[in-house]
């Protein structure tokens, strides 16, 4: 089995709105995959799917061997520990320093305090940002706030690593080095990747698999695919 | 070794929460607090009260006067009787002679009058004293003794004793309710300010379950949280019950307006006060903030 497989993928929303239709995949270990669409595509609901966010009105999602799609609420943690997921508004604690919030989620292992620091410190390095451990989310800049949640979704060595839109709020020059981050983290860890993304820049750069919704369907599948116009 | 880890860490998260969050904390204080003092006020009330009225029951009895000249079998014979019934606690036997010593050693006045009559000319009646069970049915009790035969009159506390122990029973109650709702009306108030309070850090909940911790781990913090905020906010009530009962029961000199109503000691009444509301702000807060946290455990 893949680790992501999703099979007969179909999400109808309570008010009506039928976000997927059908859809199969299957992305397998250490892929670098970009998923793209339009706004209201049905790119989002994609990626919720795979970490519970929201669950499939039918069909079966697969993502390390767990079936997500049956995975009770009190038990969506399993599935959150093999996942690290980065979001456009990085989602950091204010109160908390950059040390402390990826430190936040290792504390959820028990792991002794020391094992806790290699982790923080490795992590933290791997996104660069070895000399701000004690500043707050408000002293950096954005491309430095992504990276620190980057840091956090990494730090329990996880399998998959799910970006929503990483670069939505960051300028052009920022977003490249958070993909250069990203990337790196597929070359030296060999974590699987998937983005969802708008930015054609970054896609037709970085030449990898792309997978384009459209309409609630998978419209293309393509190895080193570029982002192209039609209906996007 | 692990478990003993997270509970550690989420403690000391815990009490970090109170502080970093201080403005709300204090809403929650000061909610605990300000229904805590009604809760220790009502307490404290309900305790005189019941002491009151126990008191007072204990005191009522059934005085029942047998007719003159009765014989020892006939005493006897009333006393069986007084016994079947089933209100009745216990009985007590005072011979004439008896009373007659009784009012002699009282009133030296009428030491010398009585002095005059023996065994034979003595004035006086025998009498049973009954004491009864529920003193609610004391009336119908009495009723059914005073038609024995060989029985003259019956007397008990009728008239403004008994009216006041009625009150009393009455303010009693009153008393129960208010505790119990004030606990209910504070358990909810608690709990809504606690709502609002973790309102606020919705979004330190959502990363937590991002980032995988299942759901006790999340509500933990929350939970000792609440044990906390509950603590700190029973702290003012209970010494505001203390000293306060100490300094009204000095300056009252230890009974209410007259001597009928004596007032409970402060050490056998402070330590219960303040077992219940520091047992009462630890559960209402732990209780409040865990039914709080909840709702947000969805995303």
């Amino acid at each position: 089995m893949q680790l992501i497989e999703l099979k007969n993928v179909y999400k109808r929303y309570n008010n009506g709105v039928t976000a997927l239709c059908d859809v199969d995949l299957s992305i397998s270990k250490g892929e670098f995959v970009f998923v793209i669409g339009a706004s209201g595509s049905g790119k989002s609901t994609l990626i919720k799917l795979l970490y519970r966010q929201e669950r499939p009105t039918k069909g079966e999602v697969y993502v390390g061997g767990i079936n997500v799609a049956k995975l009770r609420n009190g038990k969506v943690y399993k599935l959150r520990r093999k996942l690290g997921i980065v979001f456009q508004d990085y989602k950091l604690l204010p109160k908390k320093t950059v040390y402390e919030n990826v430190a936040f989620a290792l504390e959820v292992y028990g792991l002794p305090k020391d094992e806790i620091r290699k982790k923080v410190l490795k992590a933290v390095e791997q996104v660069g940002l070895k000399d701000k451990l004690r500043s707050y989310p408000d002293e950096l800049s954005g491309g430095e706030q992504q990276r620190v949640s980057i840091a956090r979704a990494i730090v329990n060595d996880p399998k998959v690593l799910i970006c929503d839109e990483p670069t939505g709020n960051l300028d052009p020059k920022t977003s490249m080095e958070v993909m250069k981050v990203i990337d790196e983290i597929n070359k030296d860890l060999g974590t699987t990747i998937i983005m969802a993304t708008h930015d054609k820049d970054i896609v037709n750069k970085m030449k990898k698999r792309v997978i384009v919704i459209e309409n609630g369907l998978v419209a293309k599948d393509i190895m080193k695919g570029k982002y192209k116009n039609e209906g996007i | 070794m692990k478990a003993f880890r997270i509970l550690a860490s989420n403690i000391s998260e815990s009490f970090k929460g109170v502080f970093r969050n201080f403005s709300l904390s204090l809403a929650s204080i000061s909610c605990i607090t300000i229904t805590l003092v009604l809760v220790g006020f009502s307490i404290i009330l309900s305790y005189n009260v019941n002491n009151f009225t126990s008191t007072i029951e204990k005191d009522l009895t059934i005085v029942v006067f047998l007719d003159r000249g009765v014989t020892q079998e006939q005493i006897d014979e009333v006393k069986t009787k007084i016994d079947s019934l089933s209100n009745v606690k216990s009985i007590k036997f005072n011979s004439k002679n008896q009373v007659k010593e009784e009012m002699q050693e009282e009133f030296s006045k009428l030491d010398g009058i009585l002095e005059q009559y023996n065994e034979e000319t003595n004035p006086l009646q025998d009498t049973y004293l009954v004491k009864v069970e529920d003193i609610n049915t004391i009336g119908d009790t009495a009723d059914s003794i005073s038609k024995f035969e060989n029985v003259d009159i019956v007397k008990y506390g009728e008239g403004s004793v008994e009216e006041l122990v009625k009150i009393f029973d009455i303010v009693k109650k009153i008393t129960y309710i208010v505790v119990i709702a004030l606990v209910l009306v504070t358990a909810f108030l608690i709990s809504n300010t606690i709502k609002i309070t973790i309102q606020s850090r919705k979004r330190e909940i959502e990363i937590r379950r991002l980032v995988g911790a299942s759901n006790a781990f999340i509500k933990q913090p929350f939970f000792f949280e609440g044990i906390i905020l509950g603590f700190i906010g029973a702290f003012l009530p209970v010494i505001i019950c203390c000293v306060g009962y100490n300094y009204l029961y000095q300056k009252l000199g230890g009974q209410l307006f007259t001597a009928i109503i004596p007032l409970v000691k402060p050490s056998s009444l402070i330590y219960v006060v303040v077992l219940v509301l520091i047992a009462l702000g630890v559960l209402v807060g732990a209780f409040g903030s865990y039914r709080a946290v909840r709702k947000h455990l969805k995303i």
